[in-house]
């Protein structure tokens, strides 16, 4: 599973949406995740199965009803997001380094 | 404090205190080497606008940097003590349309500077990622605003690659 795969996943607001409706309230059946959204039953089960295939939500049948949970460990991944921050102070030292520092005596 | 709220980085710089104080208090330095134009004085209170210009120190990142060029941003001045402490607030992340930056939640970046040996040890801390809501930190990651959306870019043809 390629970590674009999340980051795709992630970056739409009805899917971000879905995710914090089942991190705030667990696992959910698809009918109650697609209360209060604008788009049809279809198109959320369409976003569902995008978060599903990104490996951040996981389904299971209960009856008739398809119950969505999310994946903690994926969502952990997105939060490189501190990760990336980290490495572009990095380069903003080195660049700050470049304007300080005597050039080396050759 | 948890892990997850703060990005610390210690790295000592073969120049004098005076110097590095100067490439991080005088607004014009800043804005040389962090690649950007700065509106407003680094006084505290002061609210800056910040936007994206390339860097002048690095050609490759200066390469990098065009794609988000004009990009605009504000900061918010916390601490000049001078020689020893820059401090401002700002928000790494895309905010949406509408939405007054004064209201949105902030981190704090802070620059310690300190006499040693070889130079000056300088001390880079960005703390309070808590207060950003995980949805803002994974919209930072997607949209190609304030140089992340590269990364992503670069994150895709690795993987790419990979495959």
């Amino acid at each position: 599973m390629s970590v674009t795969a999340v980051f795709a996943a992630l970056g739409d607001d009805v899917r971000l949406r879905l995710i914090q409706k089942l991190v705030a309230s667990g696992p959910s059946p698809m009918g109650r995740l697609a209360e209060g959204e604008r788009v049809t039953r279809q198109a959320i089960a369409k976003h569902l199965g995008v978060l599903g295939r990104a490996g951040l939500a996981v389904v299971r049948r209960k009856g008739r009803e398809q119950i969505w949970t999310i994946e903690p460990a994926r969502l952990r991944e997105a939060e490189q997001y501190l990760e990336q921050i980290s490495s572009q102070w990095d380069l903003a030292i080195e660049r700050l380094r470049t304007f300080v520092e005597e050039p080396p005596e050759a | 404090m948890t892990t997850t709220d703060q990005i610390r980085k210690v790295t000592t710089i073969r120049a004098p205190q005076a110097k590095v104080w100067s490439a991080l208090s005088v607004p014009e330095n800043f804005g040389y080497w962090f690649g950007s134009r700065i509106e407003g004085s680094f006084t505290p209170g002061e609210r800056l606008k910040m936007t994206i210009e390339p860097t002048k120190v690095d050609a490759e990142v200066a390469k990098e940097q065009e794609a988000y060029k004009g990009i605009e941003f504000d900061a918010w001045v916390e601490d000049v003590t001078p020689q020893s402490r820059f401090a401002f607030r700002w928000q790494p992340y895309a905010l949406d349309e509408g939405i007054d930056p004064a209201d949105a939640p902030c981190t704090l970046v802070e620059f310690l500077l300190e006499p040693v040996a070889d130079g000056t040890q300088l001390t880079i801390i960005e703390s309070g990622f808590d207060n950003i809501p995980l949805d803002r930190r994974a919209r930072a990651f997607a949209n190609n605003e304030r140089g992340w959306g590269m990364q992503i870019e670069l994150l895709t043809k690795y993987a790419e690659a990979l495959v």
